[in-house]
């Protein structure tokens, strides 16, 4: 599993973000992952304390909000629900999909303390 | 402001950073940021790099994946004896421990650098720009990167890689893409392997593992072979002329490509490939702002 190194990745980018708004603290980090990501929310959960100590983010909530699997239809262009093993058209069938949502593995927000300047 | 982190300042958030560089935010210091940045845009970057490096040098290359032990190796040694004398091939070998696959690569004469990942369980952009440090690709026409054995986190890291070969072995059961859909959706060409143990094992029904695969909306090539002497090996060394022959009508034009299905959603929902900021007030609405901006 690399949810420790995906914790790694994420603890990169708030930290840069961070710092560029000048933020003395991360208060809240809001994920969007979808189950096509090929991550596991809870490993990630636990894999996040370890990672965030000593940083900016260490006493941040860690929000990570699940997203639907969702594809569009190229032969008949409905935009139907799927699932993670079964991504056909839901009103016509065809395998000729393409995934609108469902794959993200995002850092959707932050929510940081930035002193008065 | 935002320089540092790769973002962009664009008309639609200009505002939010100009005039002081104030930051949008409420009495009590916080600020809420949308950043909408893919959280692997960091491998993503260095991935983009090493395709150019490949494309740079006329070079093909593809990630083959599969669970440990599918047949990735075995596949390699047969079209190294298939293709060698032809066509100019390199490996990069990704194990958590040994040299061992490197060594029985290099024994067919081929140029091999064995990736050690350690504790981590698949390979990243980064790993493989190291190892392309350590590899001449000059007279290389197909750089193969064979994958850590493994069917979940391979599939979420770009390496830079073209094309992605992922192996089912008749083994491991039929039912494998319905079970790591990450995987399978991410497979440009699907290999069932090990196709001369199907007399042993007629609960494997190869109809049934490609009909899995075309639940996930995948049109991949399904190619059933193995690297036993009288195996066919021929649909599989077929694909490898063919996607070298395209290889190089891209790089006449310019173009190059990325693995079929990747991150479709994702690249939807990103605000941008860099990442964009919006700043929003944040809580506390009851009391007065202290500053406004823009
Ligand atoms: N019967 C049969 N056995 C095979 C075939 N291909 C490979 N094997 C055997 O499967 C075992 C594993 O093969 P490897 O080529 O090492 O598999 P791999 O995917 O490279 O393994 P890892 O790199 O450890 O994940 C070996 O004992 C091979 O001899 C095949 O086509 N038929
Ligand atoms: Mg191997
Ligand atoms: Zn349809
Ligand atoms: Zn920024």
């Amino acid at each position: 599993m690399h949810e420790l190194s995906l914790c790694q990745a994420l603890l990169d980018q708030v930290e840069q973000i961070a710092r560029d708004h000048g933020a003395t603290r991360v208060d809240r980090i809001l994920l969007r992952v979808g189950p096509l990501a090929g991550v596991e929310p809870m490993l990630l959960q636990h894999a996040y304390p370890l990672a965030a100590a000593g940083t900016l983010a260490e006493a941040a909530e860690l929000v990570i909000e699940p997203s639907g699997v969702r594809v569009r239809c190229s032969d008949c262009d409905a935009e139907t629900d799927a699932t993670p093993n079964r991504l056909l058209c839901g009103a016509c069938g065809s395998f000729k999909t393409r995934l609108i949502s469902g794959d993200e593995l995002l850092l959707a927000n932050l929510e940081l303390t930035i002193p008065d300047d | 402001m935002c320089d540092s982190c790769g973002c962009n300042i664009t008309p639609g958030n200009e505002h939010l950073v100009r005039a002081d560089g104030k930051h949008a935010k409420t009495e009590d210091g916080r600020a809420a940021v949308t950043v909408l940045q893919a959280l692997l845009s960091e491998n993503d970057h260095q991935a983009a790099h090493n395709r150019e490096h490949f494309d740079r040098r006329g070079v093909l290359a593809l990630n083959l994946m599969s669970s440990p032990g599918a047949g990735k190796t075995s596949l390699l040694e047969a079209t190294i004896e298939a293709l060698g004398q032809e066509l100019g091939i390199a490996v990069i070998e990704g194990d958590l421990e040994t040299e061992n696959d490197a060594e029985r690569i290099r024994a067919k004469g081929v140029p091999a650098i064995q990736i050690a990942t350690g504790s981590a369980c698949h390979l990243d952009a980064h790993m493989v720009h190291d190892a392309l440090h350590r590899l001449d690709l000059s007279g290389v026409d197909i750089l193969f990167i064979e994958n850590v054995g493994n069917l979940v986190c391979p599939a979420s890291f770009d390496l830079g890689q073209h094309r992605n070969v992922t192996l089912l072995s008749v083994p491991e059961g039929d039912d494998k893409p319905a079970k790591y859909p990450v995987m399978f959706r991410a497979a440009d060409l699907v290999l069932c392997t090990k196709a001369d143990l199907l007399p042993h094992m007629p609960e494997f029904q190869p109809e049934r593992a490609e009909g899995y695969l075309r639940n996930l909306a995948s049109a991949a090539p399904f190619e059933i072979l193995s690297t036993r002497p009288d195996g066919d090996l021929s649909p599989w060394i077929q694909w490898l002329r063919d996607e070298l022959h395209a290889q190089r009508a891209r790089l006449e034009l310019g173009r190059t490509i990325r693995p079929n299905i990747q991150k479709d959603g994702e690249r939807q929902h990103a605000a941008s490939t860099q990442g964009t900021h919006e700043h929003h007030h944040h809580g506390q609405h009851g009391h007065h702002h202290a500053h406004s901006h823009g």
